[in-house]
């Protein structure tokens, strides 16, 4: 046992080479010649026994070619979606008469709201997303349809309420009426799912910065999303991508806006608290 | 000389009509987490067990290892390079490494290639959907014999 131990001590040591070539790199993301990007910070608090000292944009593991995407409004394919909510903001729909912009004016009056999303709602007695926000205020305040949870009209809805909260910290709160939501998250991203058996934490504590086939793992991080991914054209929400990484473990996938995806978001997000908002990002 | 009796029993179990195949729930691990017996009887064929660590829908241990002798791109990196692993286990070791790595590592995330129950939220493959334990393994006894030939190829020299 003892030698086994030491031999595949020794492969590791020879794997070593390889790992330094896939290590975040310490590249600056200023946004738009401007704006500065809180991408590393010291882990909070509750993240002590994880091992993990430094949390991490997934912006620093990806190529040069992808992190320029996202230096530049002009270039980044997201703000295209930020565009189009713009005028779903204003457009009056829905029983009430009533457009996002009657009761909430203009989009900056959702500055700081990202960052501190998802949060405990009182007279609702539960953990809102934003998502979950947003659903409510169209059934409920303008007596419109709600939208599919990670579909494409709350994937830009989301971009533009995000952009508001660019370059301010990520600070969730996970004491309090959420605990025990955090807590169900909290379990949930060390939970070991699938017939591959992985859990999140396998991935994105165990393993970032190492290479899993072609892609260079990151910490997980939700700092930027929404985010524009070059390899499906499009703004994924969260939830959208937990459902495509639980899948990849061979699991039968949670339903996004499920109170676990709920759970897990806000877990996830508190692992994030000192980054910058970044989304709408761009990624591979 | 350990490794050419095992072989040698192989290919006698190999030439007996009826050999019958170890099924997921029946493999049996010895002290050292080790797996002598092959699975099937018959002898690997290491050149399919190359194409198997190869591929995406069936090994896919370039996923994780650095192999210099599979041309695949993008190895990754989450295990070990695996050259010269067979100067560091021995068939049945490695067996019992493919089979369920965790009997040796304990909580290790290299996934059992041949288990087929005892899973949270088990899947229909890749669909996201539930699946109906037992699954069926990742990989078939064959294939795993197929593979641990190959993987007995790999020796540092
Ligand atoms: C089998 C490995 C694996 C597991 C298990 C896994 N992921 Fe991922 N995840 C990836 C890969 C690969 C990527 C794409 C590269 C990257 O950003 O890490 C990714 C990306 C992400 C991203 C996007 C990060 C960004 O900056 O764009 C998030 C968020 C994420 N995963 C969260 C999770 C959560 C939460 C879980 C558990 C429910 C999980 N992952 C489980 C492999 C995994
Ligand atoms: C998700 C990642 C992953 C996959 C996929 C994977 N492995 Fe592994 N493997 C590991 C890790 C990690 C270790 C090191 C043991 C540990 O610390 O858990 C390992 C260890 C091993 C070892 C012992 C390494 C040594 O040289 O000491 C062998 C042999 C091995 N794996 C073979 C395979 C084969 C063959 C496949 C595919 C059929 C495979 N692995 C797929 C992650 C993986």
């Amino acid at each position: 046992m003892k030698f086994k131990a030491l031999t595949a001590a020794a492969a590791l040591i020879v794997a070593m080479p390889v790992m330094s070539l896939a290590d975040p790199d310490d590249d600056q993301l200023v946004i738009n010649g401007d704006l500065e990007i809180t991408t590393k910070a010291a882990a909070p608090a509750h993240m002590e026994e994880t091992g993990i000292d430094t949390i991490m944009s997934g912006w620093h593991f990806r190529s040069d070619e992808t992190q320029a995407l996202e230096m530049d409004d002009f270039d980044n394919p997201g703000m295209i979606f930020v565009d189009k909510a713009i005028d779903t903001w204003n457009a009056v729909e829905g029983s009430a008469g009533k457009s996002c912009a009657s009761c909430h004016d203009d989009p900056s009056s959702m500055k700081g709201v990202r960052a501190v999303y998802p949060k405990w709602n009182e007279e609702a007695g539960e953990v809102r997303t934003i998502a979950a926000q947003v659903n409510d205020c169209r059934k409920t305040r303008m007596g419109a349809e709600t939208w599919k949870y990670d579909g494409d009209d709350m994937a830009a809805m989301e971009a533009l309420i995000t952009l508001q909260s660019r370059g301010m910290p990520v600070n969730v709160a996970i004491d309090g009426p959420v605990q025990a939501v955090w807590e169900q998250g909290k379990d949930l991203y060390y939970t070991r799912t699938g017939q591959l058996d992985l859990s999140c934490a396998s991935c994105h504590e165990q393993n970032y910065g190492n290479m899993i086939r072609a892609d260079h793992l990151s910490q997980g991080q939700i700092n930027a999303f929404p985010t524009y991914r070059l390899k499906n054209a499009k703004l994924n929400t969260v939830h959208a991508r937990f459902k495509g990484c639980v899948r990849d473990t061979r699991a039968e996938t949670y339903k996004p806006g499920s109170s676990e995806f709920v759970a897990l978001e806000l877990y996830v997000a508190s692992r994030g608290n000192g980054l910058s908002v970044e989304g709408p990002s761009v990624r591979n | 000389m350990k490794l050419t009796s095992v072989t040698l029993a192989a290919a006698l179990i190999g030439s007996a009509a009826f050999a019958a195949e170890v099924g997921p729930k029946e493999v049996k691990f010895n002290d050292d987490s080790a797996i002598e017996m092959s699975l099937t009887g018959v002898a690997g064929d290491a050149a399919n067990g190359a194409v198997i660590m190869a591929t995406r829908s069936k090994g896919n241990c370039v996923a994780c290892h650095q192999i210099t002798a599979l041309s695949a791109p993008f190895q990754g990196n989450v295990g070990p390079s695996l050259d010269g692993a067979s100067d560091r286990w021995s068939a049945g070791e490695l067996r019992g490494l493919v089979v369920n790595a965790k009997m040796m590592f304990e909580g290790s995330v290299m996934p059992a290639f041949y288990r087929v129950d005892g899973f949270t939220r088990p899947g229909d493959g890749y669909t996201g959907k539930a699946g109906t334990e037992p699954l069926p393994p990742i990989l078939t006894a064959q294939e795993i014999e197929d593979v641990v030939a190959f993987l007995t190829t790999l020796k540092d020299e």
